[in-house]
């Protein structure tokens, strides 16, 4: 084929595979600002005759989307610190610090990957309910506080820190967190952005275990209070479009700009040992 | 729960008054996830001080031991006196003979329909019977087309084919709620009209989330019967234009062979046992019982009162569309009474959305309902026979 | 010895957590799946029967069971495939030599990956609305009748695999971009001098060569798409007549609806059990090829 019809071609299908991926959001964010009752028409409404924010306006005055946003945002937070330092040192121990039945282990933890995490859930949430954490921040953060799949990105990304270099300082008579904080931290500080996003997002995206563990609806996050009203307000789509923007521009934004990390992550998580 | 959760907020401020010291936080749950919520709530021991509940759901809980009985907090009180309630409706609260629930407001479905639409297609008075209703169904069909229909019954709700099957003689559950009952006559009967109702094409067959707003299809003509409760009154007249307003009109449910009976539904106040703040509880329990509060609730929900003397008041006695309603209540007939009707509504509607669809002819269709019903009180049967010896 | 004392300090932390709160449910689960573990159960512990594999028998007899499991099977062997190609497609057209912005390409194409699932659910399902949706309006534009796309049964499921690959196909498209990149150069330039066309080179250099990345990407995606739930749950409630209701919404719904936790537990692990056979048979059978 001669390159400039190729290239036209290629071009071609690229834009009509974006335009089909884009349409749905685009729309989204398009119907958020019609007034009530303008999508439910035929033909459908691409753009809205008179933008409006009145949507917007109404979920967080009546609706309570402020408090959904600052809960989704709380716990996406916390969780990523908690995944941060679990994690970090975990996976830093698994790589470079030998201890008895290590390899043992880490085949364990990697074979339990299979495992569908909905397996758990029932049971978690009556542990839950007898430690009394049903409906707090420590029920929803504590279970993904650590992971798998957390603790085995670290350590894939620790196997490359030189062992001289920990060799010295041992020598120097550092203690071993003190190596950690000091030389290893520094080290590892892209996987631990690329940890940061990929639990960051987690966090904000999961919508099973909190729809579950949360029974306030005070304390519900977005998607989770987007998935329960959207059943009770099955008419109002502009409303439910403004909550759909709300939840997904967060993340969109965080993901635009930290890609690079976000995207080695699914990379070296994919390549398994 | 839905529409009571958005008023109660209004109605507060004066308990506030009466009872400066007394914090009350609302929480509003949807309708359709209510029902898990309040058992997840129940097994995750977060469940709250005072709660709405579905009265059909109340043997459930009582099953469960969450809710606080309340017949001595009745009997010391002023305020609530039972004599004053409709009967069958304050006893849909009493289990085994403990009071679990007072009635907040009842409840019951019955026909909203196009006074204009009925009188162009020849008829000038609601149906009365099933012939009737069948006739006008079909009247209206004809006059509409292929791409419009004569009564809306969304196959997601039980609601409809639980109000065809208790305006039968025969009961949904036998032996003591023991076994389902559908394959007797009167719920072939039942289920057939249904049926009907969709291969004739006088309903479409969809879910009520494709319809995205009922009051105002109804208003567009898409279809010239609804079957809902008192809340509708309101939403009709909010929703529909000025001009539409005098097109709509509520009658009683028509049965097989005369006026029919429908669901003794309604909502309940009730006191979950694992609460800390009983006392105060029973205070908000007891405003909202009041008179003069049932009044107000009315105004602003349309939901109607379980107290006889509040019916007496004018905004009641002259509104023309709950005269429907004031009619229905002397004709209603509770669900049958076991902790698991929400299953066995569930599975109901299941097998006559098979049945609608083809799937199955209604024989195999109830046959299969007996059978899974029969399994689903497998463990109820096995708790009663074990409490027998008593 | 020091090292060792330390490196089981620093992982005991997420060990716990690992063992506390995943672990021990999963255990927890299995031991509940053995009983009749339900709302009366939930009551007073008294009311529990101890049934065996009762559940498990009683599941293999279910219609409901059988036609979730029917589900949910329809839904891979349909969708992966269709991901596959798609995330695949994707890879290809932005890795060419020809494409300029390759970058944002690939970030259009990645969005829908990082939308919350919840909220793009809730926009198809407006989308696929029968009479005021996009979709219908584009077929109609098209000539084509309009498709009642969740009201009818043999319609929901496509539509979801419609959705789950617009929302998927970016994943896989950058694990085959890697890939893709990681095939030398001079191979291309020995098939172009050996007068391959663009068809040949790709059928006898790439497709070889991207073998290894298929197998993973299959094995990720196939077991991503058993897990299918959120979708039936946000966009049909596993509706209409149960042809959208998964192997985990039947869970769920036992579960959390009508606190049937045995059962419950009980589907869950059958649903692992065929996932670890189906992910052994696709290992086993990529193997065989390869020997070929």
């Amino acid at each position: 084929m001669r390159a400039p019809l190729a290239r036209t071609l290629i071009h071609l299908a690229l834009v009509a595979l974006a335009v089909v991926t884009l349409l749905p959001l685009v729309w989204m964010l398009s119907v958020s600002f019609m007034p009530q009752g303008e999508a439910s028409a035929f033909p459908p409404p691409f753009l809205p005759h008179h933008p409006t924010a009145a949507n917007y306006r109404l979920l967080f005055a009546a609706d309570g989307a402020g408090r959904y946003l600052a809960n989704s945002l709380w716990l996406a937070v916390l969780t990523t610190l908690c995944s941060l330092v679990f994690n970090s040192l975990a996976g830093f121990a698994f790589a470079k610090l030998r201890f008895a039945g290590r390899e043992a282990l880490l085949r364990t933890l990697l074979a339990a990957l299979v495992i569908p995490s909905q397996v758990a859930m029932m049971p978690l949430f009556l542990m839950m309910k007898w430690l009394g954490f049903v409906n707090s921040y420590a029920g929803v953060v504590l279970p993904a506080a650590a992971g798998i799949f957390g603790v085995f990105l670290v350590r894939q990304y620790a196997l490359s820190i030189p062992d001289e270099l920990l060799e010295a300082a041992r020598i120097d008579g550092a203690g071993e967190l003190r190596i950690f904080v000091r030389i290893v931290l520094p080290v590892l500080r892209p996987i631990l952005v690329t940890l940061a996003v990929l639990t960051f997002l987690g966090s904000w995206n999961d919508f099973l275990w909190p729809l579950i563990v949360l029974t306030d609806q005070s304390m519900y996050t977005l998607p989770v209070a987007l998935a329960t009203l959207s059943r009770e307000h099955a008419q109002d789509n502009e409303l439910m479009m403004a909550g759909a923007v709300l939840t997904v521009l967060p993340v969109l934004l965080l993901f635009l700009a930290l890609q690079r990390y976000y995207i080695r992550g699914i990379l070296i998580g994919s390549v398994k040992g | 729960m839905g529409r009571e959760g958005e008023v109660i907020a209004k109605l507060l401020p004066q308990f506030q008054r009466l009872h400066p010291d007394i914090e009350v936080r609302v929480q509003q749950l949807p309708w359709n996830t209510a029902h898990q919520k309040l058992l997840t709530a129940f097994a995750g021991g977060a469940t709250p001080d005072l709660c709405q509940l579905g009265n059909s759901w109340i043997p459930e809980f009582a099953a469960l031991e969450a809710l606080e009985p309340l017949e001595t907090s009745v009997a010391g009180s002023s305020v609530v006196q039972s004599a004053d309630y409709f009967p069958g409706i304050w006893q849909t609260n009493v289990v085994e003979g403990r009071l679990y629930g007072v009635p907040w407001y009842v409840d019951t479905r019955l026909l909203f329909y196009r006074r204009d639409l009925l009188a162009q297609a020849g008829f000038s008075s609601p149906p009365r019977t099933w012939n009737e209703w069948r006739q006008m169904l079909a009247a209206i069909k004809a006059r509409v087309g292929p791409d419009r229909y004569s009564v809306l019954l969304p196959l997601n709700e039980f609601e409809p084919l639980l109000v065809l099957a208790l305006q039968q003689p025969e009961p949904l559950l036998r032996d003591g709620g023991r076994f389902g009952n559908f394959e007797s006559s009167g719920f072939h009967r039942a289920l057939e009209f249904y049926t009907e109702a969709f291969t004739n094409g006088w309903a479409p067959p969809v879910e009520n989330t494709q319809v995205p707003n009922a009051w105002e299809e109804l208003g567009r003509g898409y279809y010239s019967f609804y079957i809902s409760g008192p809340w509708s009154i309101g939403e009709f007249k909010r929703r529909l234009p000025p001009e539409q307003q005098a097109s709509w009109m509520t009658a009683p449910m028509p049965g097989p062979d005369g006026p029919g009976a429908s669901l003794a539904g309604g909502s309940s106040l009730v006191m979950f046992r694992r609460s800390h703040h009983k006392p105060e509880a029973w205070l908000l329990l007891e405003f909202l019982s009041s008179p003069a509060t049932q009044r107000r609730f009315y105004a602003l929900t349309g939901d109607l009162p379980p107290r006889r003397s509040t019916w007496e008041a004018p905004e009641l006695a002259d509104n023309v569309y709950a005269r429907a309603f004031r009619e229905q209540l002397e004709q209603v007939k509770p669900a049958p009474r076991v902790p698991q009707l929400e299953r066995i509504v569930t599975e109901m509607r299941l097998v006559a959305e098979r049945v609608v669809h083809g799937d199955l002819s209604i024989d195999q269709g109830t046959i299969e309902l007996d059978r899974t019903v029969d399994a689903v009180l497998a463990k109820r049967r096995w708790m009663l026979a074990r409490e027998a010896p008593r | 010895m020091r090292a060792g004392l330390a490196g089981w300090a620093f992982a005991a932390p997420a060990l716990l957590i690992i063992g506390v709160f995943f672990f021990v449910p999963v255990l927890g689960a299995f031991a509940v799946s053995l009983t009749d573990f339900d709302l009366y159960a939930l009551a007073d512990l008294h009311n529990l029967r101890f049934v065996g594999l009762g559940n498990y028998l009683e599941l293999l007899h279910s219609r409901d069971f059988w036609r979730a499991l029917g589900n949910t099977c329809y839904f891979v062997i349909a969708g992966v495939p269709l991901s596959i190609a798609a995330s695949l497609g994707a890879a290809l057209l932005i890795n060419s030599r020809l494409t300029r912005l390759p970058a944002l390409f690939r970030t259009v194409f990645f969005a829908p990956v990082v939308a919350t699932l919840v909220a793009v659910a809730l926009v198809w399902r407006y989308l696929l609305h029968t009479r005021y949706g996009l979709i219908n309006w584009a077929l109609g534009g098209l000539g084509l009748h309009p498709i009642d796309w969740l009201g009818d049964p043999h319609w929901a499921l496509p539509a979801i695999i419609l959705f789950a690959v617009w929302k998927n196909f970016g994943y896989n498209m950058i694990i085959f971009v890697a890939a893709l990149q990681s095939i030398p150069a001079d191979l291309y330039e020995a098939a172009h001098l050996d007068g391959a066309n663009g068809w040949q080179t790709f059928r006898r250099v790439t497709l070889p060569l991207l073998r290894p990345t298929m197998l993973l990407v299959g094995v990720l995606t196939v077991a991503g798409y058993f897990q299918l739930f959120a979708e039936p749950y946000v966009m049909t409630e596993g509706g209409p007549l149960q042809s959208t209701t998964s192997v985990l919404y039947l869970m769920y719904e036992q579960g959390f609806k009508w606190w049937n936790l045995g059962l419950a537990s009980a589907i869950a692990f059958l649903l692992f059990l065929i996932m670890l056979a189906v992910t052994a048979l696709e290992l086993r059978f990529s193997r065989q090829r390869e020997s070929a």
